[in-house]
């Protein structure tokens, strides 16, 4: 059997020469032939799900995984559809993707970049993959994001809250669903202001790295707008795992709220060992001493048990919202996995939809045809309300939650309630403040 | 010939054929097989496998030869790549001065660590060197986020001014590094039958220079010099006795294992221009300790086997989940086959690390030369001769 | 006056966790002269013991109860643990609250027999090998025990808080005339410092009054004379080892209310312990107490606010920038013996 054209390896894969048994013809053919990286040319499609396996994020990753097999098997018409029943676009129909099954490699980024890339790269160069998605951390989403923009795939982020992922970092080829230290400010703030007043002295013990950064700037300049004084910001390493020597002086320090600008393991363990200093029962300028956890999640949650009850901070999407879009999904998500999914999983979720969506809209896999679907994409019915995908940032903009640590959780998944949906244009800004450049999309080869 | 032995020279020669036919021989299974899962002939990891072994080849011009077990290695490995990047901000996408800027910062940060490290020894001297990159690795992820990005790594942007180039592509993106023209990433594909494979311009650039650092390393072991760094290895006492300071020996190797790691650190941003900083942490200079001791230390080529079999694992095992065990296994019955699967669950996918730990403990336990020996005894076994143990076995106490 | 006081509990406080890892780490290098990459997995699992026992004590049987929902609108099952229900629900709520304590109790013969397997089934065939090949023996165990025990319990921490008793802290300024609320102090950290002076006490007491004692120190010393005087030092090697893995082990249950444990907790404390022994000075126990407690200290005071405002990034180094002084300034650390790892 003889090929002529030109082709990659997505045609064997598929099967196409699976017969030949005669060695004679060798071709060779230049990665720049095919009209764009991994143009997928049997009957399937192969996505690559880059998740943290190993590592202190692995149960994140292990719930983000979940949700991107659910959302294959909704993609290829088994299950229940989820979220495809109410996702306002109506343009994917349960057969793949063009008609073409949806297959997946899965990787492991160990929630390094080095690590990150290394995978993300063997689904490109590998297994064909044509769309990279996954991840919870937002110097892999960065790392990644950079690596498919130059292979020329696109990259779907998945848990990124950094504002640098579509701020100073964004690329043409990726997109984010997931909100940001920005939003996270501008919709705590005026919940902060409402409940503890707008009299308040605030002491930040921020996570030494770029995610920390940002989400610092952002709670300070949004509660300082509304008259809260910054006393303090101390940065902690993120090797920490004992935080009292940060805590104890926060007390001495005259100041009556503590903000932990920490994420996962970091989250857990500062906001633990607050509580055991009992900086909650004491009484400072004559008010109750708090404290803010500026990006929640529920696994965090669960990790720092009855600690968390009371404590204000904000997420992306919770199951316990009650649109029917996030109805539908915890439904088939519990269904199959019987528990709810975690704002990662939803994230992701989403994101798995979304590219199909833009694929079957654009009617290409070819990312500058995707991502010229995605750019000012209007959207609703995917849990978080009617969202926009700016074209001007690739970042969604959407409804942000407040939540609260719930006073009495009637099971070990109910730990978080909802305490304010902030709408969209209270968490819109200008894409010009971060600065970078988005440039423009590379279809590789 | 080239100054070798005939041993030497036939060891060269097979590590040279190993290489340049790397692509065949990670490709064994057809594309499309079952079994593809375990091809690793992709331009990522065999590039991969080549500066990982370059850098396992370094450390144990250190290591196997003066005893001196550094466990902050992997800093000049961060360092080389930080000075690759940066090369590539200012200059240009040309590899060659960025390998070439890597190679001399990290010997510079050799030497300075290098010297205060080695006025002591034993573990003393493994604690400083850790010390040594931990703080490194801290300070380029926190306070010195302008000059290494921090969390998310150094990158190039569109505006980097990349004097010798230009910005942008006239595609409006960022140029990817290249030697004259040669773009990095450029492959070529072979379709024999159901087999592809892959031949990458990158990977037969690290290859080129993996096989001259062999070579040189070859040169070192068996020169005068070699000599004098395992005189200091056997008995470090007895050689000061006759009247020579050891100290500009370990000197000299520790600077020469650094300058390695940094040649391996320049490679690895020129195949793909990133430098983050968790390539310095303890766990990173672990690795090359844990490559050097699986493939046989002190050995020639060890080191390279070593950095082969771990990092075969990390992106290989890691990447199999349960669907494609179900597929290997679908010819079983159904209520077999869900066991199987479910049996070796644990060991792939997110298990790969107790698949990886399993393994070192069986290595060790069992071949205490690491894999060479392993190599050594299926020779012999195929040879008929009777494994006489007492070659290779090392009987020194444990102080 | 009164941050410093603050800073040096929080040092003492981390100290003790140092100074117990530590401690148990530079035993088994004394007495075996085996390299023991594994020991913080011997702390992790250690906390893992009190986790397992609370999960124990948390055991339940559930009922319907069809008043309430659960989030897929199925009626919601209630747990309720079977010792609240054979103990009745005051004694049961006691036992679990009061789980960690009584982990103590579980914890010590799980690790004198984890450590005592560990001995004879591994740690045995490698007195006589290279450091590099204990390093990558006991490297390999360790990542096979966090893997088990991620495996079993995820990657997430588990909370596993400390008896409602000791919740709270105790406003130590006020007791000693300083305004209140300026030296506050979790009570069960303070429990954790008196504790560890105890087992530290203990091990000392044990080492230095008992002929036991008397026989391991002389094998510290000299190995082979006292094997040569026809005592049987291996069997006492293997119960040391045993020791040490019972003192990580209370190390890790203790810890356990302090941050929730999870898988890799041990590695975190890995390198670090290292540190700490080898600023201690190889082969001395004493060494590597004084060590945790003035890392510990260091380490707080450089979290200082005023402290990182003049020199940012200092807390992100402390330890590692003592060990380089010290190790310039005394070659074998604080109290090491010369010639021990040396080579």
């Amino acid at each position: 059997m003889s090929k002529t054209t030109m082709t990659r390896r997505g045609v064997l894969k598929s099967g196409a020469v699976a017969g030949a048994g005669v060695a004679l013809p060798t071709i060779f053919t230049a990665s720049s032939a095919a009209a764009y990286t991994n143009e997928p040319t049997g009957g399937s499609v192969t996505l690559g799900f880059n998740v943290p396996q190993t590592g202190p994020y692995a149960d994140e990753g292990a719930d983000e995984l979940r949700a991107y097999e659910l959302a294959v098997e909704h993609l290829n018409g088994g299950g229940d559809g989820g979220m495809m029943n109410t996702f306002s676009s109506k343009a994917l129909q349960g057969n793949g993707i063009l008609g073409k099954k949806v297959e997946f490699v899965t990787g492991d980024t160990q929630t390094k970049s080095d690590a990150a890339r290394a995978s993300a790269k063997s689904m490109i160069e590998k297994d064909g993959a044509v769309m990279i998605t996954g991840g919870s951390s937002s110097g892999v989403a960065v790392a990644v994001q950079a690596l498919c923009q130059e292979a020329g795939v696109i990259f779907m982020a998945g848990l990124t809250h950094s504002n640098d992922t579509t701020g100073k970092d964004k690329r043409a080829n990726g997109f984010r669903h997931f909100f940001n230290s920005y939003m996270s400010g501008a919709a705590l703030a005026p919940i902060l202001a409402n409940n503890y007043g707008t009299d308040r002295k605030a002491y930040h013990l921020t996570a030494d790295y770029n995610w920390g950064y940002t989400t610092e700037e952002a709670v300070r300049t949004s509660t300082e707008a509304l008259g809260w004084e910054t006393v303090a910001a101390v940065k902690t390493p993120l090797t920490q795992t004992d935080f009292s020597s940060y805590i104890a002086p926060v007390l001495q320090s005259g100041a009556d709220v503590l903000v932990l600008n920490h994420y996962g393991g970091n989250m857990v363990n500062s906001l633990t060992n607050a509580v055991q200093f009992g900086l909650r029962d004491k009484l400072v300028n004559n008010k109750n001493f708090e404290i803010v956890v500026p990006l929640y999640s529920r696994l965090m949650a669960k990790g720092a048990g009855a600690n968390v009850k009371g404590i204000y901070g904000s997420t992306n999407w919770h199951w316990s919202l009650q649109d029917e879009g996030s109805k539908a999904f915890v439904k088939s998500f519990g269904t199959k996995y019987g528990f709810p999914p975690s704002q990662a999983a939803h994230t992701c979720y989403v994101q798995a939809m979304l590219y199909a969506d833009a694929c079957e809209r654009a009617g290409t896999f070819n990312p500058c045809g995707v991502a010229e679907a995605l750019e000012g994409f209007e959207f609703d019915g995917m849990g978080n309300g009617k969202t926009l995908y700016r074209a001007e940032d690739h970042q969604c903009f959407k409804d942000v939650l407040v939540v609260r640590g719930k006073e009495n959780p009637t099971s070990e998944f109910d730990l978080l309630e909802i305490v304010e949906v902030t709408p969209t244009a209270q968490v819109t800004y200008d894409p010009a403040i971060f600065g970078g450049e988005l440039g423009t999309c590379n279809p590789g080869a | 010939m080239l100054g070798l032995n005939k041993k030497d020279t036939s060891l060269l020669l097979i590590v040279v054929v190993l290489t340049l036919f790397a692509p065949f021989i990670l490709n064994p299974f057809p594309e499309g097989s079952a079994m593809a899962q375990f091809n690793a002939g992709y331009p990522d990891l065999m590039q991969r496998f080549v500066i990982f072994g370059i850098f396992a080849i370094g450390f144990n011009i250190l290591f196997g030869l003066t005893g001196y077990l550094s466990f902050g290695h992997a800093a000049f490995l961060g360092i080389g790549s930080y000075g690759a990047v940066w090369m590539f901000k200012i200059l240009g996408m040309n590899v060659l001065p960025a390998i070439v800027l890597a190679v001399i910062v990290a010997g510079l940060f050799a030497v300075v660590i290098g010297y205060v490290s080695l006025r002591r020894s034993g573990i003393y001297f493994s604690i400083l060197t850790l010390a040594f990159a931990q703080m490194m690795f801290a300070l380029a992820y926190s306070v010195l986020t302008p000059i290494t990005g921090g969390e998310t790594g150094l990158q190039l942007t569109l505006n980097d001014p990349r004097i010798l180039g230009a910005s942008q592509t006239a595609g409006g993106n960022i140029p990817v590094p290249s030697l004259f023209g040669m773009e990095m990433r450029s492959s070529t594909d072979l379709e024999i039958a159901g087999w592809v494979f892959t031949f990458n311009v990158g990977y037969y650039f690290s290859a080129l220079i993996m096989i001259l650092a062999f070579y040189l390393s070859i040169r070192i072991f068996r020169s005068p010099f070699g000599m004098m760094l395992r005189a200091i290895k056997s008995n470090q006492n007895r050689l000061s006795y006759t009247g020579l300071n050891p100290r500009p020996y370990t000197l000299a190797a520790f600077v020469i294992s650094g300058m390695y790691a940094g040649l391996a650190g320049g490679l690895m941003a020129s195949m793909d221009p990133l430098a983050g900083a968790e390539r310095m942490q303890w766990t990173a200079s672990g690795e090359v300790v844990l490559m050097t001791i699986l493939g046989g230390t002190g050995t020639l080529i060890g080191p390279v086997l070593g950095a082969g079999f771990i990092k075969y694992f990390e992106n290989i095992f890691s990447k199999i989940n349960d669907n494609i065990l179900h597929q290997w296994f679908a010819f079983l019955p159904d209520g077999l086959e869900d066991f199987v699967v479910f049996i070796i669950h644990p060991f792939i996918g997110k298990g790969w690390h107790l698949t990886l730990g399993i393994l070192f403990m069986l290595v060790v336990i069992f071949l205490p030369g690491g894999l060479v020996e392993g190599g050594q005894r299926i020779r012999k076994a195929i040879k008929g001769k009777k494994a006489d143990d007492t070659e290779t076995a090392k009987t020194e106490p444990a102080e | 006056m009164d941050a410093i006081i603050l800073q040096i509990l929080n040092g003492l406080d981390k100290g003790s966790a140092y100074a117990l890892i530590a401690l148990g780490l530079t035993l088994i290098f004394g007495t075996l002269g085996v390299v023991n990459f594994a020991h913080g997995a011997l702390f992790m699992i250690g906390a893992f013991c009190a986790v397992t026992l609370s999960k124990i004590l948390n055991l339940s049987f559930e009922t319907i109860d069809p008043n309430k929902t659960d989030f897929l609108g199925n009626p919601l099952k209630v747990k309720t643990p079977y010792v609240e229900s054979w103990f009745g629900p005051e004694t049961g709520a006691a036992l679990i609250d009061w789980s960690v304590p009584l982990a103590i109790l579980f914890s010590i013969p799980i690790m004198l027999l984890v450590g005592v397997i560990m001995e004879r089934g591994l740690i045995k065939h490698f007195y006589k090998r290279e450091h590099a090949d204990q390093i990558l023996v006991t490297f390999g165990l360790a990542i096979v025990l966090q893997e088990i025990i991620k495996y079993y319990f995820g990657a997430n921490p588990i909370p596993t808080p400390a008896p409602d008793a000791f919740k709270g802290s105790f406003d130590f300024g006020a007791a000693i005339g300083f305004d209140p609320n300026t030296i506050i102090y979790p009570y069960w950290r303070l429990v954790y410092f008196m504790f560890s002076v105890v087992i530290i006490g203990g091990v000392f007491a044990f080492l230095q009054f008992t002929t036991f004692g008397m026989v391991v120190r002389a094998g510290m010393a000299d190995r082979e004379t006292v094997g040569l005087l026809g005592i049987d030092i291996d069997k006492r090697f293997t119960i040391m080892f045993g020791l040490a893995a019972a003192v990580a082990g209370l190390a890790g249950v203790m810890y356990t209310p302090i941050n929730s444990p999870n898988y890799h907790m041990g590695m975190d404390f890995l390198v670090l312990s290292f540190v700490v022994v080898v600023v201690g000075g190889m082969g001395s126990l004493p060494g590597a107490v004084l060590a945790g407690f003035l890392l510990g200290i260091l380490e707080s005071f450089a979290s200082m606010r005023e402290v990182i405002d003049l020199i940012p990034g200092i807390n992100q180094i402390i330890i590692y920038l003592v060990a380089i002084i010290i190790l310039l300034t005394r070659p074998r650390g604080l109290m090491g013996r010369k010639g021990v790892m040396e080579e």
